[in-house]
């Protein structure tokens, strides 16, 4: 896993450097929220719409970095190093996952409370625990369909649908999980400050198998 | 007709006919479509097929052609060994 | 060069897949009782369910191919996987547009998100109809096998999970409409289901075969070709989105 580490490093490094991705998606989520705002014509929302709305604005940053994630293997010839040297091919697919993770973390940390100040129109309070750890989940989810569906995009010709087109179908379980799981947490009046059980599990559950699953099968996109 | 009916249980061909009618032709058509399609195929397997043996006899009769301008004798012999091996792989 | 075994037991099949869907189409409209709730309407139930469940089954069986084309390398699981996906997709429109109709019939709108089985079905054919594009887009043969059958993997994973998810995230407010477990059915009706449904797992069976035959031949006479003229003769294949 050390060279998991190094190539995550790397990755951040880079990031921090030239700040390619990480503002391109928080100024889309940001944008995003102003353009539901004069959609759906309301100063606030609440419950499970405010649920959809984070949920969908969340989803196009994270498609935005997905996109982006092994552009510069490609461009620079990084792959062709990585194969090369005597190191275990799944950690380049740890690296990218953890890296994507990262990335939406900190998508969160700023687009969060962004939310809370525009749509919301209040603070979250006591439910924050809960959004954390929903929120969370749905970046392992994020993670690994998004590297998965990455490694497959930047080896095609149409390297930017085919992302987009092969993710979002693979995302609905884990979006519904999500937008379901937020719903009673952004209730104006009642709100819960735990989300529901079942909806935790169903996200739990989508994050083991497609983890394992692009675990497993990463290493075969990087044959050659 | 009628006997027929009378035996088979009551169908209400009413409203609900016409949509399980639809539902049921158009099954039919989808595979039909696909056994339609998979007809245009073979064909086209059929005319490359055709394709390959005019190429494979061209191939044949040139290279008799050529064993003719090089030794009229020899070339009798070898190209019916030939021949004969060329037929079994065609 | 192995000659085609796909057409071994073709003509057999072809005939038990007749005998078959006729004596269901015998059953449903001369044996089947009239459902109590929804009449002469319910008939549609012995075309779209077996359809439904041929083509996600066939999915799941497509995806178990590519893990063999993934631990043997051999192509010919990775046609076996394509073919199987590419009739399941066929199947699986058959499946949608009968299950919409009943809908239609039944409820009186084209489509209706509170059938979860109808939603699951329409997310996994969307998802499965990306398989194709893909394929289209990966020019290199190796490559495009390689990718194909990772991602039908992952999407014949993706079934179980996306039926469950849909499942629960559908809140039973209005009754649900295409409401015919199997379970619950009466004698009479699951014998005509049963055989409906065997009846179109021998219809898959067959346009399988026959479509992994017609493969191999072309597939053999372009080798053949290859062989007896030389390497560039013929004409180049271009681009495709099939194994060749």
């Amino acid at each position: 896993m050390r060279t998991a580490w190094v190539v995550l490093r790397k990755d951040l490094r880079v990031e921090s450097r030239t700040l390619e991705t990480l503002p391109a998606m928080i100024l889309l989520a940001l944008v995003t929220f102003v353009i539901f705002h004069f959609g759906l014509n309301r100063d606030t929302i609440d419950g499970q719409e405010a649920a959809g709305v984070l949920t969908v604005a969340l989803l196009f940053s994270a498609m935005l970095g997905i996109n982006r994630l092994f552009v510069a293997e490609r461009e620079q010839g990084g792959f062709d190093a990585f194969l090369l040297a005597p190191v275990d091919r799944s950690a380049m697919m740890v690296a990218k996952a953890a890296g994507l993770f990262i990335y939406l973390t900190v998508l969160e940390v700023v687009a969060v409370p962004a939310f809370g100040l525009f749509l919301l129109g209040r603070s979250l309070g006591p439910p924050l625990a809960g959004l954390v750890l929903v929120l969370l989940l749905t970046n392992i989810a994020f993670a690994a369909i998004g590297t998965l569906v990455s490694g497959i995009a930047v080896n095609t010709r149409a390297r930017d649908l085919i992302g987009p087109m092969l993710g979002l179908p693979l995302l609905v379980p884990a979006l519904i999980g999500t937008a379901r799981a937020l719903g009673p947490l952004l209730a104006a009046g009642h709100a819960t400050t735990s989300p529901p059980l079942k909806w935790l599990a169903i996200l739990a559950l989508y994050d083991l198998v497609f983890a394992l699953l692009a675990y497993a099968l990463f290493d075969f996109l990087l044959e050659e | 007709m009628s006997p027929l009916f009378a035996i088979a249980p009551a169908l209400p061909l009413g409203q609900a006919g016409k949509y399980v009618a639809a539902a049921y032709i158009v099954v039919f058509l989808v595979i039909l479509i696909y056994v339609g399609i998979m007809a245009l195929r073979a064909q086209r397997t059929q005319r490359e097929l055709e394709e390959l043996r005019r190429d494979v006899e061209a191939v044949k009769a040139a290279r008799e052609q050529l064993e003719d301008d090089v030794d009229p004798d020899e070339s009798d012999r070898a190209g019916r060994g030939r021949t004969e091996r060329s037929e079994q792989i065609a | 060069m192995r000659s085609t075994t796909y057409g071994k037991g073709l003509p057999g099949l072809a005939l038990a897949t007749i005998v078959t869907l006729g004596a269901a189409l015998a059953l449903t409209f001369f044996y089947a009782p009239l459902d109590a709730n929804q009449g002469f309407l319910q008939k549609i139930f012995y075309i779209h369910v077996p359809l439904a469940i041929v083509a996600l089954c066939g999915f799941v069986f497509g995806a178990v191919m590519a893990i063999m084309y993934l631990r043997t390398g051999d192509r010919k699981w990775d046609m076996r996987s394509y073919v199987a996906i590419h009739m399941s997709l066929i199947f699986g429109i058959g499946g949608l547009i009968s299950g919409s109709i009943w809908a239609k019939a039944s409820w009186g709108h084209w489509w209706v998100w509170q059938e979860p089985t109808l939603v699951s079905y329409l997310i996994v054919l969307l998802l499965f109809c990306t398989y194709q594009p893909l394929r289209f887009s990966i020019e290199d043969p190796e490559r495009q096998s390689l990718y194909a059958s990772v991602f039908a993997i992952v999407a014949g994973a993706f079934v179980p999970l996306n039926f469950l998810a849909v499942r629960l995230a559908t809140e039973y407010v209005h009754p649900r409409v295409l409401n015919l477990e199997g379970g619950n059915l009466p004698g009479p009706m699951k014998l005509t289901f049963y055989v409906a449904l065997i009846g179109f797992v021998l219809l898959f069976a067959t346009l399988w075969k026959y479509e992994m035959a017609a493969k191999d031949a072309r597939a053999q006479v372009r080798r053949l070709r290859r062989t007896l003229l030389g390497d560039d003769a013929g004409r180049p294949y271009g681009r495709s989105a099939a194994p060749l």
